[in-house]
């Protein structure tokens, strides 16, 4: 037997024993991206093949949890910098090298994009002015009035904008239908692109985290839905997502196993190693194959409570990104 | 021009002295270090072999931490040396994440601190503090590019290891074994 120890001096906080640079922020605001990724996903898309009627939920309401999903992300992101009074310093330049420049940008962008969508739908979605928290109400004040049994913005700009946003809903689709894979993509590319972290060190993480994001992004959209064939149709999306996403995550495990040594002990830390259990319980059994199976007997006519699967579905995307984040900065290159 | 580093793992005693050469020459805050020493044992006993280097930031060819820096605060300056300008850095954890040698760490004041070859030292013609104070003369520093340099003659003649040399960061502190 051959056995190596390494001693050092060295003990820089968040270095030294392993590295704790990212700690709950980062795979917080990962999950909130890929969740925001897929709410806004899916109602670009729906109004992009003209069934907004029958996805009322996903059009109408979809961005808004999106919204509020980016915005706590982007706190959390916020929270994360050891600098947070300098994040600016990212929109003075843009460095296509650096995913999390790019990123930063796709966010500030899409975090408009959504705010136009929202705003196109506000009237469908609350057709009464009745808010009942009172700094939204009293906020809201500020631009509308109510008339009757409904509301009316106060300015007229407002209107004319309302008026262009709702005029050019097909386009806005477009633009945030890319944003938002673009979104979803890089809460894997983030990870993937460093090179000194084997775990990461990837490039099916920018698919993999694609797909469970859009997989939560349908479990919330099933939670908050209220029509019933409008449910039905989530299921079966995120049984075919959740299927896709079991797959990537064999071929990560298959390309790690037949890869360099430190990714061979990198899917050892997952297959008896310290995330074994972690992982696969909460992962891959309690996030992907119980809730497939039961959004499989609800299609299958089977009653199930559709809070189940859905809230199952969210726990496994967030410990999917807490164990991915977590376990990849303690394996690294031994020297 | 291309600054780099040899280092004799045959004459490094482990004393610790480039260590806190560097604490002293720039300020660096108690707890925290630019450089420190590493000891790998490795065989089975009785038959052990002990190896100690004095390790920092390798000024790479290939720098991953100055690609996924989001503002561009990480840079490489002329000789190769990747440093890193305060009051752009936000502190976000990038090019820690990205550095396969650990050499970055958060100063207490929020942003990304490593070590600089003593450039300050360098431009003057000095060697780097912890270069200067080794008592074995185990440190070598100098241009690469010069075939006449001590520390190149060193690595021509020596049979050398980088660290990492599968990250792919091209290293440019050679150990010399």
């Amino acid at each position: 037997m051959n056995e190596e120890l390494i001693i050092s001096g060295r003990m820089n906080p968040y270095i030294d024993p392993h590295l704790e640079v990212w700690e709950w922020q980062i795979p917080l605001y990962l999950f909130l991206g890929g969740l925001a990724a897929g709410l806004l996903f899916f109602a670009a898309y729906f109004v992009m093949t003209g069934k907004e009627k029958k996805y009322p939920t996903t059009v109408k309401y979809g961005p808004i949890v999106a919204f509020i999903a980016i915005s706590v992300g982007l706190i959390a992101l916020l929270l994360d910098l050891k600098h947070p009074l300098y994040f600016w310093q990212l929109y003075t330049t843009i460095r296509i090298d650096s995913p999390m420049s790019w990123g930063a940008w796709v966010l500030l962008i899409i975090t408009f994009v959504a705010l136009i969508w929202i705003f196109s739908y506000l009237k469908e979605a609350f057709p009464k002015y009745n808010c009942k928290i009172g700094f939204i109400s009293k906020l809201m004040g500020i631009f509308i009035e109510e008339t009757g049994d409904s509301w009316e913005w106060k300015y007229p700009w407002l209107k004319t904008f309302e008026k262009y946003a709702q005029n050019n809903r097909y386009a806005w689709a477009w633009v945030m239908a890319v944003l938002s894979v673009i979104l979803g993509v890089y809460t894997g590319i983030l990870l993937s692109a460093f090179n000194a972290r084997p775990l990461w060190n990837t490039a099916i993480l920018g698919p993999l985290f694609l797909t469970s994001g859009f997989s939560t992004g349908a479990a919330m959209l099933m939670i908050m839905s209220k029509s019933h064939e409008e449910r039905l149709s989530y299921s079966r999306i995120d049984l075919f997502l959740i299927v896709i996403e079991l797959f990537f995550i064999t071929h990560l495990f298959m390309g790690f196993l037949a890869s360099s040594q430190v990714k061979v002990e990198a899917a050892h830390y997952f297959m008896g190693g310290e995330f074994t259990v972690t992982f696969w319980v909460n992962v891959i059994i309690l996030g992907l194959v119980l809730p497939a199976i039961l959004e499989a007997m609800e299609l299958l006519k089977y009653k199930i409570p559709v809070i189940i699967p859905g809230l199952l579905i969210l726990w496994g995307g967030v410990m999917f990104r807490f164990i991915m984040v977590e376990a990849g900065q303690i394996i690294r290159y031994l020297y | 021009m291309r600054y780099g580093m040899a280092i004799d793992t045959k004459k490094c005693v482990g004393c610790s002295d480039c260590v806190v050469a560097c604490q002293t020459e720039n300020n660096i805050p108690h707890g925290y270090a630019r450089d420190w020493i590493s000891e790998t044992v490795s065989g089975t006993y009785p038959e052990l072999t002990l190896e100690i280097r004095s390790e920092r930031c390798n000024h790479c060819d290939n720098t991953p931490c100055v690609r996924t820096c989001p503002t561009g605060a990480s840079h490489v300056i002329e000789g190769g040396i990747v440093k890193v300008t305060h009051e752009e850095c936000i502190g976000c954890g990038a090019c820690v994440e990205s550095c396969p040698y650990d050499a970055r760490y958060f100063h207490p004041d929020g942003y990304v601190d490593k070590c600089t070859f003593c450039d300050h030292r360098v431009k003057n013609g000095q060697d780097p503090a912890c270069v200067s104070v080794c008592p074995t003369y185990c440190m070598y520093f100098g241009d690469l590019d010069d075939p006449n340099s001590e520390v190149s003659k060193k690595i021509a003649t020596r049979k050398t290891k980088v660290l990492a040399p599968e990250a792919g960061t091209k290293p440019q502190i050679f150990y010399l074994i």
